[in-house]
């Protein structure tokens, strides 16, 4: 069976469960921005793959990847400068301790 | 041969992500994280999509991982590395559930798949698509003001008191 549509989109699925199990699992505030990455890059695999295989002269896919890969560049900015901001006042990156607004 | 470089491209990119959520140690994992990019740069090439990997390794090789190492960088902990927290079973049991959810999906799906050989080269008809008659401009502007405003919050966040 040569590679198709239905490759990519499980290769999109697998990615997409690590980036969940690493987001959900771990403590670092940082790895867990990285792990966001990941399932950001895993959804834009399968946008490209289905504008690939589905509606290859639209690019509609494509394009919509390339707004994917800003809204991630500016969540990646703000989200590091609320990390390094949180670390000043508490010396951590630790998102157990980052409890400051829980009831 | 394309499927050989697919097999190939897809063990190194699930084996980055894999070890970017195992390994301990933080640097280690954001370099994983760079190469995992990189794959992924290669995956839209074989996908046709040369304008999108050539995008994909200016921000997020050029751009998001330095951004990454850099707060690394700035955010030493005590405890070098990361550890898992408390949640760690339930966490895996819950993404087990949703890769076994949509591997079940994509394969029991039919996909109506066009036969059309890609357009190619992309980035003359991105850009038509993107900023042409009845295009995507409206999005763009938009997304001019998002980043607009992503800047002035993290330049307000980080900033000293």
């Amino acid at each position: 069976m040569s590679v198709g549509l239905e490759h990519y989109l499980v290769l999109s699925a697998v990615l997409f469960s690590i980036g969940l199990y690493g987001v959900l699992a771990k403590r670092n505030a940082v790895v867990i921005l990285m792990c966001i990455e990941i399932m950001l890059n895993a959804v834009n695999i399968s946008l490209v793959a289905f504008s690939r295989y589905v509606v290859p002269m639209l690019l509609t896919g494509q394009i919509f990847a390339i707004f994917v890969i800003v809204v991630a560049a500016a969540e990646a900015a703000v989200g590091i400068a609320i990390i390094i901001a949180i670390y000043r006042s508490r010396q951590s990156v630790d998102v157990d301790k980052f409890d400051l607004m829980k009831w | 041969m394309f499927d050989i470089i697919f097999w190939i491209l897809a063990l190194v990119t699930v084996g980055a992500a894999l070890a970017v959520v195992v390994l301990r140690d933080v640097f280690r994992a954001a370099l994983s994280l760079v190469l995992l990019f990189l794959t992924i740069a290669v995956i839209y090439i074989t996908l046709y999509a040369d304008f999108l990997a050539v995008v994909q390794v200016l921000i997020y090789v050029g751009a998001i991982s330095i951004l990454i190492i850099v707060a690394i960088m700035l955010t030493r902990e005590v405890w070098h590395g990361s550890p898992p927290g408390k949640l760690r079973i339930p966490a895996l049991v819950v993404s087990l559930l949703l890769l076994g959810t949509m591997v079940f999906t994509v394969i029991s799906t039919k996909w109506e798949t066009s036969g059309e050989p890609p357009q190619q080269p992309t980035t003359a008809a991105i850009g038509m698509s993107l900023f042409g008659e009845g295009g995507f401009i409206l999005p763009v502007e938009i997304t001019a003001v998002l980043l607009l405003a992503a800047v002035l919050g993290a330049i307000v966040l980080i900033r000293e008191k």
